[in-house]
């Protein structure tokens, strides 16, 4: 450790260039930027959404691949572009779901938002920033993990004659749409953070919504199921990730389910920042 | 420089802070003590608008502290050295802190240089000591070459080296012209460090003086007297308009005469003496007499069986 700094009397810093203007979104989003770059849990989050999305999706069109050669008649129907992004549609939004909670509950958990909040206390531009910047993130790897589970599922499709080109129809869609629905899936999971501060409630109300509500509701009478099912949060990636006309007649089109979706996250990234500029940190 | 009028904050039932109001001058060392429980962390809390008033009004500068043009240049604040997170590098820790208030990113190293962390920089601060994270607290509160530092109970679990070393910082920034408000619930920190204190006790303000008046206000000197015959001198005191009180062995406590006065009595009564002095009140004793009332959870024991003196430390009063 160093010696005492009273003995040279004045601190060895050297002079601060003079400040003009204020702080601001770009020094929160370059800040936000570090912070989500210099934890290991980003790494290890996005690697396990890699590995479990291409490699699960990758053994699911190959087996695929086998059993069309030896069924020809399932050919009937099969949607080569869902099932290449089956594993990315239902875990992917998932994992990524645990980071955008992660990012805001992780400031909760170690204490680190009074830091923030005291470096930075317009609260409105630390939450901007911290959600523009998850976005982004979660963009980028849900366009290349949705791009890289196509093609090398497609690949793997081949051997069945079943693979599809980005080029037919609805494909691209598909492929796009699925990524970024996932991605809105982690915008909400962001939101639900900010609501509870805390990552087990927040991870659990994630899960819920997406994977028990669904279940639920398909136990419910058919006609009232029909109607409670567009609605719901999870039901974007079924539709968008779909290539085949006429699957789940009862939904909205894929784009209006995206918009389900999004209505969601919206929904809960303004409860979020409503919350977080009112409560004591 | 910080104005605070009129503050009050309760969490439920608990009036955490209770209509308090001072003002925290420039170019000094202000202490703000108090017994646990007492309100010091919650007005800190308030200052950095971390938590909410009820009532009341704080401003540094003259401004809201969220209406500041770069809060790290105006507030260098460690209210807790674990509010980090752990799985984060010392360096990186610094950078993104730093990058908020578009601080030159050199910056990071030269506080890192200061605090003696340089080594450590690449480490992930969960593997730190308490006084590793205590110097890179240290070290993010001066990234913005602030105007005031704020710190709470900076020496708490420090061991001596680590409180000579914020004592010496704290005085050093001080003389560099920076208002410099720390908080304790241990008066013998202060004595070596402030110059002015405020002493709030159940969220109150108890008093706003200089060290000096703060001594001075208490009950003062006290002369001390042994003696064979105690009943007598205690009643010669009293007869001259002393107060006098015996110990358990026999020593008297007189107030309100001095040395000289008590010498006389003693001779002109024909009462033996054995021992006459001078007791100067210290800080720690004018603190507790004047927060007695005011501490919030009182040990079932006499106080006078508790041992008073830095090896309290931490016990919380």
């Amino acid at each position: 450790m160093t010696t005492s700094p009273a003995s040279s009397g004045k601190l060895p810093l050297s002079t601060l260039p003079s400040a003009s203007g204020r702080a601001s979104l770009g020094g929160a989003l370059r800040s936000e930027w570090t912070k989500i770059r210099s934890v290991r849990s980003t790494y290890w989050t996005l690697i396990a959404l890699l590995v479990v999305s291409i490699g699960l999706d990758a053994l699911i069109s190959a087996a695929s691949s086998s059993h069309l050669q030896s069924h020809p008649a399932d050919k009937v129907g099969f949607d080569s572009t869902q099932v290449s992004l089956f594993a990315f549609a239902f875990l992917g939004q998932l994992i990524l779901a645990v980071l955008g909670g992660m990012v805001i509950t992780a400031e909760y958990s170690t204490g680190m938002i009074r830091t923030s909040l005291s470096v930075q206390p317009r609260r409105g531009t630390l939450y901007v920033a911290k959600a523009m910047v998850f976005a982004g993130v979660a963009l980028v790897v849900s366009f290349f993990t949705s791009f890289v589970a196509f093609f090398l599922g497609q690949a793997l499709l081949s051997s069945s004659g079943m693979n599809a080109s980005l080029s037919g129809p609805g494909v691209l869609r598909a492929v796009v749409g699925t990524a970024l629905v996932v991605t809105l899936v982690g915008m909400f999971a962001f939101g639900l953070g900010a609501i509870f501060r805390h990552t087990a409630a927040t991870i659990a109300t994630a899960i819920g919504m997406m994977f028990v509500v669904p279940i639920i509701i398909n136990l419910l009478p058919d006609n009232w199921r029909i109607e409670v099912v567009r609605w719901l949060p999870s039901s974007a990636l079924d539709r968008i990730s779909a290539t085949i006309p006429g699957a789940n007649p009862h939904m909205f089109g894929p784009w209006g389910q995206f918009a389900v979706t999004a209505a969601w996250a919206v929904a809960a990234l303004v409860a979020g920042i409503i919350l977080f500029r009112k409560r004591d940190a | 420089m910080i104005e605070v009028r009129g503050l009050t904050k309760r969490y439920g039932d608990k009036v955490a802070v209770d209509g308090l109001s001072f003002g925290i001058e420039p170019g000094k060392v202000t202490g703000f003590l108090g017994p646990n429980g007492a309100g010091k962390t919650t007005t800190m809390r308030l200052i950095l608008e971390l938590d909410y008033p009820d009532a009341g009004s704080i401003t540094v500068g003259g401004k809201r502290y969220r209406d500041l043009a770069y809060p790290m240049r105006e507030v260098g604040a460690l209210l807790d050295a674990k509010s980090v997170h752990g799985g984060r590098s010392a360096y990186n820790h610094l950078l993104c802190l730093a990058q908020t208030n578009n601080l030159p990113k050199r910056r990071v190293a030269e506080v890192l240089e200061l605090v003696g962390m340089s080594a450590v920089a690449r480490k992930r601060s969960k593997g730190f000591s308490l006084g590793m994270s205590q110097r890179l607290g240290i070290a993010a509160t001066l990234l913005g070459d602030p105007k005031v530092v704020m710190f709470d109970e900076p020496v708490n679990g420090l061991d001596p080296e680590g409180i000579l070393w914020i004592r010496n910082l704290m005085k050093t920034l001080a003389a560099e012209g920076r208002t410099v408000f720390v908080s304790s619930h241990l008066m013998s920190e202060m004595e070596n460090t402030a110059d002015h204190l405020i002493v709030v006790g159940r969220g109150k303000l108890i008093a706003d003086c200089t060290m000096a008046e703060f001594i001075a206000r208490s009950s003062g000197a006290a002369v001390k007297v042994r003696t064979p015959a105690p009943d007598a001198l205690v009643l010669a005191i009293a007869a001259k308009g002393g107060q006098a009180s015996a110990d358990a062995d026999g020593t008297l406590v007189v107030r309100g005469l001095a040395t000289d006065q008590v010498g006389d009595i003693a001779f002109e009564q024909g009462i033996r003496v054995h021992e006459l002095t001078m007791v100067r009140a210290s800080l720690e004793e004018a603190f507790m007499e004047l927060t007695g009332d005011s501490v919030e959870y009182r040990a079932g024991i006499p106080a006078a069986s508790v041992p008073v003196g830095p090896g309290t430390s931490g016990s919380g009063v």
